[in-house]
């Protein structure tokens, strides 16, 4: 990608509190337009409300939201080129699946060709041609899923929001969603955004995506950066498994109970976690004669997983991820190779989130 | 189940029979050629003709009938204006207390005390002004004031059922209040409004004692027609009368039922 | 007081101008005054034609009536007084007598109909789905047929030289050639068949829900019947049944046309005393002294079924445990 970054979505410093309850604790956010941006975080976290704020169904107590430029805080949803996917799909009961994907249009005194026009296309593009007669109580969960998103795509929004458009739908028909929304999106080249709290999810959908917690966001980055290199241990754990391995550092040497570790990146703290992916230690045969970062270990547990064989190992408990060809069990003897770029030191601030 | 329980369907037919005896019996002696007395002088329909020649039943009749539908049109109206009001403002906890006793009022306390209470107030009423003489707008006005309750709970039921996100969509899709309204509110709570209407206008055929304290001599209902002239003794026209009544009970419980079922 | 001052002024504290509200950005006193608008009108029509008069009653009861049958307003517990039997007439206990009439035919009505509208309801509850619409039918049509064609029905039905009254002439009840009417029998039939609908209707919508695999293991569990009704059947029905208790018993008490039709002048209820002292009496201290002993025992009896409601529910749990 060349040329200027042009911002779809600014949100600055973001405050919103129901009574007691801070949902949001000063958020910012910055969407780049014609980007799949995820907000990934447990529920509770704040995401949702953040979604609503860009949507505007809900007015932060302070802080400023700004589309393509223009501040749009305190504009009513209705004055926003910006339309949502609802988690319940939200389709009018009593309109048909034709008058449901029109509102949007004939709200807007659209004229009817127009509408007809639009709607048809919008309904084609979505494979939903055929059914514009039927009500919402006729369709089937994945069909609902397309109607509502037909509903707001017709509009042509600057941005998509879509509230948990999967929670809905069961496991096989989720993967085959995900995909088909993840063509749309780079067809269209509209901005959507994405709340979700499943990880494997938004690492496979998004461009980038932003991981909350607590009402704030904790690392934001593309699925890779913020899978590999987790700030800290919620972001760690949240996303896929992680070992977690107390430290402490003394000049450029890290000492853990697994004796002494190389790292990449020597981390600011004297006493603090590393993090490595179960996948990401390296089983070896042998180890090579004063090579570094190697360990020995023996396997307590093997978990078969099908496309993956995952071993628990003393000294630990220590999670390793290795191919199904390895033939390993309880008592075996492996040495483990951790490789110091993906040993990663992490925020030792963890209080804050 | 059925025929392990005798006694439960014997007791369940008595019931129906206690229930049902005496409109039996005012229907046969409707159709009875004599005319006074209780027995049976052979078959016939003069009292039914001659219904439709007393002025004062057909006088009654219209009125119990205009009574019903003007009353039901304004409560409809005043009672879903109500519901709305409270339901799509974001009124306080107390004002909500407030609005429920109102609310509850007429569905908890007897009709009697409607009844002296509506007197009370057109008593003071008509201090101000004439048009509170004992008549067809008192009438009129005293059926609205219990049937406004009835369908403002209807609507509220129908409104609370109704999904938050509905408005939500509409709105992020450009709807402006008047459009929303328009085209998702209204038609989501048309239902429970028709339901409400029905209701009320059941109401108003069913009452008896509210009519009895609000209705003024040029506006005589046929329930205060019956009851004045009991107290002349029982006539056929009287049998007939009531059996047309009754018939007109089923066939609205009938047509209520399809409509409910419609939706 | 200084402290709340100082905090109102606090702009954190103030309140936004503007709140979102189902979707929309709006102003909150633009929402309050939509609200406002339409939920004044009916408000006041109901609050200046019932909720006023009723309270003004209270008022009016401590007045006293004049030579011609207005409200002189010399406050006195006089009618208050009356009602309890300290009459003008030295003592008498009439009032009292018919307060504790309303009250028992209330009850009276009350138990008979739940004990007919149990039967009658499990009986239309276990029809074939088709045929359950005609019964419920059944018991809709004579809850919306007006009361006063219903009950003059009963004056025809216990007239003389009919098969009820002749029946109780032979047996020697009544002289021959007299009706059934009027009668405490004659007002009970009516009062019994005027609110059993009322009472069947909320208790179907109850025992239609009805957990019947918990009555095949309350059979199991326990000996008696009474046990099964007491332990399965009434926790569930309780819903509806108390919806049913509360519209049979308030509006019995009340009672008016059936006890003025069957009853005669010596069967007298609260409501039928209430309506003379408004009309024939133009005694309206008193009336308004009698509406409010309405309204207090409508509130009493309202506020102890919800009681029992309470604690019916702390058996079911118990029940379940």
């Amino acid at each position: 990608m060349t040329g200027q970054i042009e911002l779809g979505l600014m949100v600055a410093q973001a405050y919103k509190s129901y009574g007691n309850l801070q949902a949001l604790k000063g958020v910012d956010l910055e969407v780049v337009k014609g980007e799949f941006y995820t907000l990934l975080g447990p529920s509770g976290c704040g995401k949702t409300t953040l979604l609503r704020i860009i949507a505007g169904l809900e007015l932060p107590d302070s802080g400023r939201v700004f589309l393509g430029g223009r501040e749009v805080t305190h504009l009513t949803a209705a004055k926003r080129q910006v339309n949502t996917v609802f988690q319940s799909y939200a389709l009018f009961p009593h309109l048909n699946i034709f008058e449901n994907v029109a509102f949007g249009l004939k709200a807007r005194n659209f004229d009817p060709t127009q509408v007809g026009r639009k709607v048809g296309e919008s309904l084609e593009m979505l494979s939903l041609s055929g059914l514009e007669k039927r009500y919402p109580h006729q369709l089937s969960g994945g069909q609902k899923q397309r109607v509502a998103l037909a509903r707001a795509l017709v509009n042509e929004p600057e941005i998509l929001l879509l509230d948990e458009p999967m929670s809905a739908l069961d496991a096989h028909l989720r993967a085959q969603v995900q995909e088909d929304l993840r063509r749309l999106q780079r067809s269209l080249g509209t901005t959507f955004i994405l709340v979700t709290h499943d990880q494997d999810e938004a690492m496979m959908i998004s461009d980038r995506l932003a991981v909350m917690n607590n009402g704030v966001v904790v690392q934001t980055g593309t699925p890779r950066q913020v899978y590999s290199k987790p700030t800290n241990q919620f972001v760690a754990e949240f996303l896929g498994a992680a070992n977690i391995l107390p430290a402490r550092r003394q000049g450029n040497q890290l000492f853990t109970n697994l004796g002494p570790l190389h790292v990449s990146e020597t981390p600011y703290w004297e006493e603090g976690h590393l993090a490595i992916r179960p996948e990401h230690i390296v089983l070896e045969g042998e180890i090579p004669q004063g090579s570094v970062n190697c360990v020995r270990a023996q396997v307590r547990e093997a978990i078969y997983r099908g496309q993956s064989l995952d071993l628990w190992l003393d000294p630990g408990p220590l999670r390793v991820r290795t191919n199904t060809r390895d033939r390993l069990g309880p008592g075996d003897q492996v040495s483990l190779f951790f490789p110091p770029d993906d040993l990663v030191a992490l925020d030792n601030q963890p209080s804050r989130y | 189940m059925e025929n392990k329980r005798p006694l439960i369907a014997l007791t369940a037919i008595f019931s129906l029979v206690l229930l049902y005896i005496p409109s039996v019996a005012v229907a046969v002696f409707s159709v009875n050629k004599a005319r006074y007395g209780l027995a049976w002088r052979g078959f016939t329909l003069d009292w039914y003709m001659k219904l439709f020649e007393n002025e004062y039943i057909l006088n009654a009749a219209l009125n119990s009938l205009i009574l019903a539908v003007i009353s039901t049109l304004v409560a409809t109206v005043l009672g879903t204006a109500l519901a709305l009001g409270i339901d799509r403002s974001p009124w306080s906890g107390s004002f909500h207390r407030f609005f429920d006793l109102v609310i509850n009022l007429p569905v908890v306390v007897p009709d009697i005390i409607m009844a002296v209470a509506l007197t009370l107030a057109f008593n003071v009423l008509r201090m101000v002004s004439s048009a509170f003489d004992l008549g067809m707008t008192t009438l009129i006005i005293g059926h609205i004031t219990f049937q406004i309750s009835f369908v403002t709970l209807v609507v509220r039921s129908r409104l609370a059922s109704l999904n938050k996100e509905t408005d939500e969509a509409a709105r992020d899709l450009f709807a402006s209040s008047f459009y929303l309204f328009r085209r998702v509110t209204l038609p989501l709570i048309m239902p429970g409004v028709l339901a409400g209407a029905m209701l009320a206008f059941t109401l108003s055929l069913d009452d008896f004692i509210i009519s009895f304290f609000t209705h003024g001599p040029d506006s005589v209902t046929l329930p205060i027609f019956i009851f004045a002239s009991l107290k002349r003794g029982l006539t056929p026209e009287i049998h007939a009368l009531s059996t047309v009544m009754l018939l007109f009970t089923v066939v609205l419980v009938v047509l209520a039922e399809r409509l409910a079922r419609r939706f | 007081m200084d402290d709340e001052k100082t905090t109102n002024k606090n702009p954190a504290n103030k309140k936004p101008a503007m709140i979102s509200w189902r979707g929309d950005v709006t102003k909150l006193s633009s929402l309050r005054l939509k609200g406002f608008a339409l939920a004044a009108p009916p408000m006041l029509w109901l609050l200046f034609l019932l909720t006023i008069p009723c309270i003004s009653f209270i008022f009016i009861a401590l007045a006293q009536r004049g030579e011609y049958g207005d409200v002189v307003w010399n406050f006195s517990a006089h009618n208050l007084k009356r009602l309890i039997g300290f009459g003008s007439f030295g003592w008498s206990i009439d009032y009292l007598k018919i307060l504790g009439r309303s009250l028992l035919v209330a009850l009276v009505t009350t138990v008979a109909c739940v004990a007919l509208a149990y039967p009658l309801t499990f009986h239309v509850a276990t029809r074939p789905r088709k045929s359950r619409v005609f019964w419920l039918t059944l018991i809709i049509v004579p809850f919306w047929t007006n009361v006063v064609v219903r009950t003059y029905a009963w004056l025809l039905v216990l007239g003389p030289n009919l098969p009820p009254a002749k029946l109780a002439a032979w047996v020697g009840l009544i002289p021959a050639g007299t009706a059934l009417y009027p009668s405490s029998m004659a007002v009970y039939l009516g009062m019994i068949t005027t609110f059993l609908p009322f009472m069947a209707l909320p208790l179907y919508a109850s025992v239609e829900r009805l957990n019947w695999d918990l009555l095949e293991a309350a059979k199991d569990l326990y000996a008696s019947r009474w046990q099964v009704f007491r332990q399965a059947i009434l926790p569930q029905t309780w819903p509806g049944l108390s919806v049913g208790i509360i519209v049979t018993f308030v509006p019995a008490m009340a009672m008016f046309v059936v006890t003025d039709i069957l009853g005669g002048a010596k069967y007298m209820l609260i409501g039928n005393l209430i309506q003379q002292q408004f009309s024939q009496a133009r005694d309206w201290p008193f009336g308004a002294a009698l509406s409010v002993a309405l309204m207090v025992m409508t509130l009493i009896s309202l506020s102890v079924f919800r009681r029992r409601k309470i604690n019916l529910d702390q058996n079911i749990n118990l029940d379940q445990n």
